[in-house]
Order: C-alpha cells, then structure tokens, then sequence
C-alpha cells in the first residue's frame, strides 16, 4: 500500500471512485509517511483521530455515490488557517496553546468537498520568511538535497512546511498563503506546482493576517492538475471578506491541457538581473522554448518599475504587519507574560511571544506609519505600488496574456547559510515573486528543472486578474515538457 | 473666518474683554440593531462580554464587513445638518494599545469621511439664533469598557460596547461663549433625535462631548487650545467652558502662556484637570485600513435617503408658525424635544378644527400640559393626559361647549382621574349654558333684584361687569359669557 501515497490527486480521485481502495485506506498511508518523515518537521500537528473519523465519514458517502469533487483526499493544511478545535498557532509562540472555535472559509470548503485533514504544517512565524527557519516549531527541511551531500537545505518559506509536505509525499496537496512570494518560492524550492491566486479569488477569513492587502491563500499541490482540484475548492467569494470578489469560479481542471496555441507571453527584460545564476537564465529561455513550441507567441515586454517592488514591499507589508499583530497583546487568548503595569504586560508578552524576524518587521512598519515619516515611506511606497500595477496593465493591454519569469534567482539553500548577517539577502529571494503581489495578480510556479547539483528549479507564470485558467494551460505546457521531480527518499 | 458667527459673552479679565473660542467633537453612537463591522447586538446593559462577536474580540483571521444600516445612518445625519455627503469615504486605522481596544486599533476615518461641511442653526435666549459651522462627521468604532473595581489586584474588561458605531460629528470653532455650546449640542441632540439615528441619552454615553476651548482679545488671533473630554451633560459642557475660560484668563493675564493639552472635567469640584500633555498624545499611525475597501454610494442613493428623510426641528417650527399662526417662540418650544412635537402633533390630529384650535392646542400643550408637567417632574411621554384627551378639551372650548375655566377644572379631573372630556362634561353637568331663555331668566332676575344697580349701570356703562359676575355666578359657570354679555347690555339699554 506505500505507493498510494505516490498517486496524484488526479489518480487517486479515480482510484476512490472505483473502489481500488478506501479513503480510510490512502489516509492510513499518508499518516504513516507523515510518522516516518518527522525529521524534516513539516507538520507541527498531525491530527490522525480526525483523519481518521474524516476519512471514514467520507468512505460512507462516496459508498452512496455523494462524495464531492475531494472526496477522500487527504491534505495538509498551514497552520495560518484557523480550524476549529484543532490548534492553530501560524507557529508563533505567541499564539500559544490558541485553538480557535472557528473555522477558515478556504478551509471549510475543502471539507465540504470531501477532503480529509491530516494536520497543521509548519511556515514562517506569521508567514514572515522566505527559508522557514522563522517558525517557532523549528526550521522545515527540504527532501531534496544537493547531489552526494548531505547538507540540510531550506524548503523556502513561508509555505516551507506545505511544500516540503507535499514533495515529500506526506499529503496529497496542502494549503498555503502568499504575500510576497510564500506559496510560490517553496513550490520552486521543492518541484511542486504553486499557485498565488488574484487578490481577492480566495477568501482570507480565518486566515492569520499577514498583510492584509498583499495575503492570499493558494494550494500547493505536486502536479499542474492537482494544483487546478484544490484551487477550485478554495476558491469562491466570501461575504465574510469584503476584499473577496464576488465572481463566479471556473472549472480550473478544464483548462489543464487546453491549447496554449497563440497566446501571447511576455519575457520581461527588467527580471534579467545582473549576476543571476546561468542556470536560472538557461532555465528561463528553455521555458520560453516550450511555450513556442506549443504555440505561444513569445514578446519581450518592459516592467520598468520592478527593481523599486522590492523595497516598496518592504515597507507595505511590515506597515500592515505591525497594525495586525498589535491584538496578539496578551489579554484575550495566547501567550500572556505578567508585568506590574499593562504595558509591562504588554512588553513582556510581545518580546517574549514574538520570533526576531517578526519583531524586526513590526519595529519597521511601526516607524514607516510614524507621523513624519509616513509621506516619505507608506506613502512613497504605495505610489510605487501603483506604477508596478500600471507596469503589468500596459503590458495586458498589447494584448500579453502571461509573463514568464524565473520563480527564484536561486536554488534551494542551507539551513542557516543566508540571511543571518542581513536580513535582505533572504528578503531578496522574492524579487522575482513580490511584484506579483503588489499588482494583486495570479501567479503560478511550476517546476522547469535542475541546477548543477541536481536541485529543482521553478520557473513564475503571472496572469491578468482573475485569469488564473490561462496560467493552469500554460503550467502544464511547461510541466508536460520538464517532466516530473521526485526527491530520492533519504528520511 | 466664518462672517455668520454670533458674537458671545465677552468675559472681563484684568487686561479688559475676553472672548471664548469653542470648537466641539460630538461622538453619537448611531442607532442600529447590530455594530459597525459585526453582527453583535447593541444592546445596552447585559452580562458584561454577552455582544461580543469574534470580531469584535479580534480574534485571529477575523475581519471586519460594514454594516450599511450604520452607513445610511450617518447619511441621513449628514443630510440633516445640510452637509455634503461624501460618495466615496475611506476607513482608516487608528493605532494604540489598551485593554479594551482589542484589535490594537480603532477603525475610524481620517483623511476622508463620509460626510463634509454643513452647518446648524441653535437656539439662544430671547428669540436669537445662531449659525454653527459643522466641519465633518465620520464612522468609528467605540471600544470595550476597562472595569477597574471588580478585582483588587486586576482590571476587567467589558466589549459590550467593543466595535459599536460612533457618529463624531466635528463643529468649525464658531461657538463663542457657554451658551452658545449650550445650545449647540441641545440642538444637535434633537436633530439626531428627529432623524432617529441616535437616541441622544446622554447618561448612558450615547451622546458625550470633547470640547475645544481657547480664548483671545476680540478680534485677536487665535490661542491656544485645551480639550475637555468626555463630557456627558450639557449643564457640565456649560460649567466647564466657564470654569477653563477663566483658568486661561488668569494664566495669561498672570503672563503664563497655555499649554496645549487634554484636560478632563470634575463636576463635583466644578473644575477641569489635565489629564495628558501634548508631548504625550499618542502617534495614532493612521493608515486606510487594508481589510476594507473604500465605502462607494451613488447619490441617487444619497437622494433615496433624503425622500424619506423626517420633518426636522426647523421644518416643523416653520411649519407650526405658518400654517397654525403660532408665535415662533410657542413653536420653538414644542419642537425642540421630538418627543413634545409628536405629542403636539397627535394633539392637533385629535382637532376636529386644526385652524380653528391649534394655536389654543399649542397653549394649552405649553402653559397646563408642560406646566404641570414639570411641577410633578414628569416627562412628557409619562403624561397622565393623553393627546387625544387634551385634544378633546380643546375641542371642547374651541366650539364653546365649555369655557376655559371650566377646561381648567376638567384638565384637573382628566389629570387625577382619566376618563373622556366629552363624557365627564355630559355626566358632570360642565356644559356651558347656551340656552338664551334659561340665561334670560337669570338676568331678569337679577336686574329686578338690583334696580339701584341697575340705575348706576346705566349712567356708568362699565359698571355692568358686576352684572355679567353676578349670572355667571349663579349659573355655576356655565353660562356662555359673551351671550350673558350680549343680554346685559340689551336689558339695561347700554
């Protein structure tokens, strides 16, 4: 029975439906991959009663012939998603022992499609980091690992613990969340299909807030396929989040496989950074070959305010980070450390309860909101946030469908070899992703390859608003044509 | 400078007059089942932390959704004080800590509210009135309630009130003494009433006041400014703009200079206290809050709003003194509680000849209603007479079935012990008698009994009152008087 943790959810969809085997069964099976992968620390919860009882409850309806289009499957879930009696801490210590008497909505329409939780997965504290090494839980480590080396590497973050998961073959697909990057950068890091929905798509009610104008939540799954079942679930308008748009969701699946033939896709001159690995480069102009192959029409466009996003980003997201994290004060639920007065209080929770990272995120975005420097930084920073949407609008306007970019301008890294010293070399492992997040459109990361030493390598498909469809076509286009990626199991 | 601003009470310093500078800061908790972002009640009182939502707690991953009967609230409000209403408007964070904010912030509006520049129009002693600017009015939460005397060695916190909607509605500085503030915010309250989007009671915190308070040589450019917070009574509003007027005079005119700070007001000294100082006011961090998006209307929604808009104060008082010929102080009185106007108004339905009686409705409303109203401390909607029995005695006198003091002893009898007017005059005997033969048998009677009378009446006219006295006295009151009068005088040929 090992193997079933190997199928797609695709495969096993079919598999459950013709009864080759049970929900029960394929659950079984992940709970005990998931027992014997503790090392790489992805889920920082497993919930195997639950499963269990879901898996069960679940084999009873698809007996009758009224499962949903997830029926049986088993997913990991970030710990970013609220889910009901079941403790959600978006691995913070701050959160504590938190259990929340709710439920996400992204997460409550997976389970009324059928789909079975396996437990929590660990990410970034707060989803604040590009390695996974922020999370209160412990670092995530990559299944893959460089060629004859046993060096522990980074998954990426701050999905880290979806990605590693579902490359690792522990769920079939996992939840995640991307506010600059952390659905896609992991995908790239572990040869899995990532996909930032548009701003918007999913509903971010129950979902530990990040960013509130930049966080959306996405599936990670291990094929362009799987990637399109799980988006459908997830997505949908939410009255409960005024920000979710109220547009009907398409059936993703049937744009996987459907002709890429004369869509016209942009290569951004701007995303050829100086220095970038030749690899990355040689990565980037075999994709664009595919793509030709297939049809696609291929044109250089210009992005011309790309190299100021990362930046602006750098002070958006922390401006809304520090206002979102001030009600993890310590007085209602979560950590809570004594003091003589309430701002004692407040002090000793917040230092105690909050990770460097988070800390160093919230200092920055208190003073970029400050009264005198908000002009020269918030301010600042939103205007560019306009001029990248304006960039990206001009290029959908002559008529680009796509733009094609490199998903990161590296391989996957070790754990504890970057951003000790300066906190931007880890942030600029979202230079080629942030953007995406600023304008508030699709993107898709699909694996595209090897470096040298034998690590995957992703490469970044953005779309027009709410045109994720094109980007499932071009997805499997470019998965069809690298093949797939499987980590030697080592763990 | 606004060129309509009333000048007010000059206050005479050692130096010579002073003038006050008032700006006020109304917050009105709107009227609505629900709050401004949750689906949590309103309701006053309950269990401490009984309304209170996930969102309003701020638990994770909550956000927060406008309630749009609190958005047509604020419109209306808008509307009512003839202000601009904004179509599109931006809620914005406010920043800090404190135990019973639980988010951390408060979402309330900055740089754009929903509704502009407008203006009132207030009510001052002896028939004057006075234009107020009004600046703005946006949306905002209210927070929880920190409880400090429930535990001795912690505080408790209470988010009944956590994420209600607030109204702070914003004057220009145009008030220019204690009166004038006075009557500012009575007349606000009593818009706010009318329009029904706030039940202005103030005890229990619906309506509270921060007042502004500068003062300058008239005519001089303006001073510095203390806030007052929290002011709940209009009296205290009055008591403290005196009290800090004077504390600014003095400092001045000692040679010390006013430092801007917030300042709070003790009603049982009479005095106003600092409570923090300008280097320590908070740096709110206001940013446009990125869980919601900017609130958009079009005006045929705004228009819609204002079609079933309610007569207010000033409509109604125009109304009154037009088409019902009452003076405009009889009808500032009857319109500036809505409560006094509602009852006036059933009054005048219950007339069976509005034109004929309304303005003797209105006086007996004013002088018997409110009068004995207030000798027994009762509210209006307390009164023993109901508009439809005050109506009746009215409609007794207007068509001369009884005269006005016997309407006085029937009030008495309606007062203490109900019934109908109609019925009480029919079994009671009160009827005005009308009947020419039964009344000239009186006057004969008496004119035979009195011919010296009689003599002195006819070579001194006026000496016929005693006559008219007389008949009415013997017919207990009843006799219709200007029939008795018309007798009379065709009797003794005067």
């Amino acid at each position: 029975m090992t193997d079933l943790t190997s199928l797609t959810i695709a495969e096993a969809r079919s598999g459950l439906a013709n009864k080759s085997f049970t929900s029960l069964e394929l659950t079984d099976a992940h709970l005990a991959a998931m027992e014997a992968a503790r090392s790489l620390n992805a889920f920082v919860l497993e919930t195997p009663d639950q499963a269990r009882a879901m898996a069960r409850a679940i084999d009873a309806k698809i007996t009758k012939g009224e499962g949903g289009p997830l029926a049986g499957i088993p997913l990991g879930i970030k710990d970013l998603f609220a889910t009901k009696d079941v403790r959600t801490t978006a691995c913070s210590k701050i959160l504590g022992n938190f259990v929340p008497p709710y439920e996400s909505t992204v997460t409550s329409q997976l389970w009324r499609d059928g789909a079975v939780m396996l437990g929590k997965l660990n990410n970034d504290e707060f989803a604040m980091g590009s390695s996974n090494e922020t999370s209160c839980f412990g670092p995530v480590v990559n299944p893959w690992r460089r060629e004859g080396s046993n060096t522990t590497l980074v998954p990426g973050g701050s999905s880290g613990g979806s990605a590693s998961a579902v490359a690792a073959l522990l769920c079939m697909g996992a939840t995640a969340t991307d506010t600059g990057g952390s659905i896609r950068q992991p995908a790239a890091f572990t040869a899995t299909v990532g996909v930032k929905p548009t701003y918007g798509r999913c509903s971010r009610w129950g979902i530990v807030a990040f960013a509130s104008s930049l966080d959306q939540a996405g599936p990670i799954a291990r094929t362009t396929r799987d990637a399109a079942i799980l988006m459908r679930s997830m997505a949908g308008h939410d009255p409960k989040d005024t920000t979710s748009v109220d547009i009907g969701v398409p059936d993703y699946e049937a744009a996987v496989g459907k002709s890429v033939k004369g869509i016209k896709i942009g290569i951004p001159k701007e995303y050829r950074l100086d220095g970038m690995p030749a690899e990355i480069e040689k990565l980037w102009t075999e994709g664009a070959g595919w793509l030709k192959a297939a049809g696609a029409e291929l044109v250089e466009v210009s992005l011309p305010h790309t190299k100021y996003a990362l930046p602006a980003y750098y002070i958006v997201a922390p401006a809304e980070a520090s206002s979102n994290l001030a009600r993890y004060d310590g007085v209602r639920y979560g950590l809570r450390v004594p003091g003589r007065s309430i701002g004692e209080l407040y002090e000793n929770t917040r230092a105690e309860g909050f990770g460097d990272e988070v800390r160093r995120r919230v200092m920055i975005g208190t003073y970029v909101l400050s009264a005198g420097y908000y002009d020269a930084y918030y301010l600042r920073a939103q205007k560019v946030r306009t001029l990248i949407k304006k960039d990206f609008e001009d290029c959908f306007a002559k008529g680009v469908s796509a733009i094609l970019t490199p998903a990161t301008p590296s391989a996957a890294f070790g754990v504890g070899e970057k951003g000790g010293a300066d906190p931007v070399e880890m942030y600029l492992n979202d230079i080629f992703t942030v953007t995406v997040n600023m304008a508030g459109l699709p993107g898709i990361a699909v694996p595209a390859g090897k470096d040298a030493q034998g690590l995957p390598l992703g490469l970044q498909l953005i779309g027009r608003p709410f045109d994720e469809e094109t980007l499932f076509s071009l997805g499997e286009v470019v998965e069809q044509a690298a093949g797939h990626f499987t980590p030697p199991r080592w763990w | 400078m606004n060129v309509s601003v009333k000048p007010g009470k000059l206050i005479k310093g050692q130096t010579g007059d002073w003038e006050v500078v008032i700006g006020m800061e109304v917050h009105a908790q709107v009227t609505s089942k629900s709050k401004l972002f949750s689906g949590a009640s309103t309701e006053f009182g309950g269990e401490p932390n009984s309304h209170v939502s996930l969102v309003d707690a701020a638990m994770p991953g909550m956000l927060p959704v406008i309630n749009e009967e609190c958005v047509k609230q604020a419109v209306r409000t808008g509307l009512g004080l003839n202000a601009k209403i904004n179509l599109r408007s931006v809620f914005d964070r406010k920043n800090y800590f404190y135990p019973d904010l639980p988010q951390g912030y408060q979402i309330s509006q900055y740089k754009s509210p929903i509704v502009g520049e407008g203006e009132i129009i207030v009510e001052l002693d002896g028939g004057k009135t006075a234009t107020i600017g009004i600046e703005r009015l946006h949306l905002e939460q209210d927070a929880g309630k920190s409880l400090h005397d429930q535990s001795p060695s912690m505080s408790c916190v209470d988010l009944n009130r956590s994420g209600v909607a607030l109204m702070e509605i914003v004057s220009k500085p145009d008030i220019r003494d204690a009166e004038q503030a006075k009557a500012y915010v009575t007349k606000l309250r009593s818009i706010l009433r009318y329009l029904g989007t706030c039940d202005g009671d103030m005890e229990k915190g619906s309506l509270r006041a921060d007042v502004n308070v500068s003062v300058r040589k008239p005519g001089g450019p303006l001073g510095t400014r203390c806030e007052i917070k929290n002011m709940n009574s209009i009296n205290f509003i009055g008591q403290a703009i005196e009290y800090e007027a004077r504390r600014q005079i003095e400092i001045i005119e000692d040679g010390g200079t006013i430092d801007q700070e917030t300042r709070l007001f003790d009603p049982n000294k009479g005095e106003t206290r600092s409570m923090r100082s300008k280097e320590e006011a908070h740096d709110y961090r206001y940013f446009p809050d990125p869980d919601l998006l900017p609130l958009e209307f079009t005006q045929s929604y705004v228009d819609e709003l204002k079609k079933k808009l309610p007569e207010l104060p000033d409509q109604k008082k125009a109304r009154f003194i037009e088409s019902l010929g009452l003076s405009p102080y009889d009808a500032g009185v009857l319109v500036a509680e809505r409560e006094s106007a509602v009852f006036y108004e059933t009054v005048l339905d219950g007339l069976a000849d509005k034109t004929r009686d309304g303005k003797l409705a209105a006086n007996w409303v004013i002088n018997e209603l409110f009068g004995r109203l207030n000798k027994e401390g009762h509210g209006i909607t307390a009164s023993p007479v109901s508009a439809s029995q005050l109506a009746a005695i009215v409609g007794l006198i207007g068509e001369g079935t009884i005269s006005g003091k016997i309407a006085k002893d029937l009030f008495e009898i309606v007062w203490t012990e109900g019934g109908d007017p109609r019925e009480l005059v029919e079994s009671r005997g009160m009827k005005q008698v009308t009947d020419l033969g039964a009344i000239e048998k009186v006057v004969d009677d008496i004119i035979a009994a009195n011919p010296d009378k009689v003599a002195q009446a006819k070579a001194k006219p006026q000496l016929a009152g005693w006559f008219v006295g007389q008949v009415m006295k013997s017919s207990g009151g009843k006799a219709n008087p200007q029939a008795v009068n018309d007798l009379l005088k065709a009797k003794l040929g005067i």
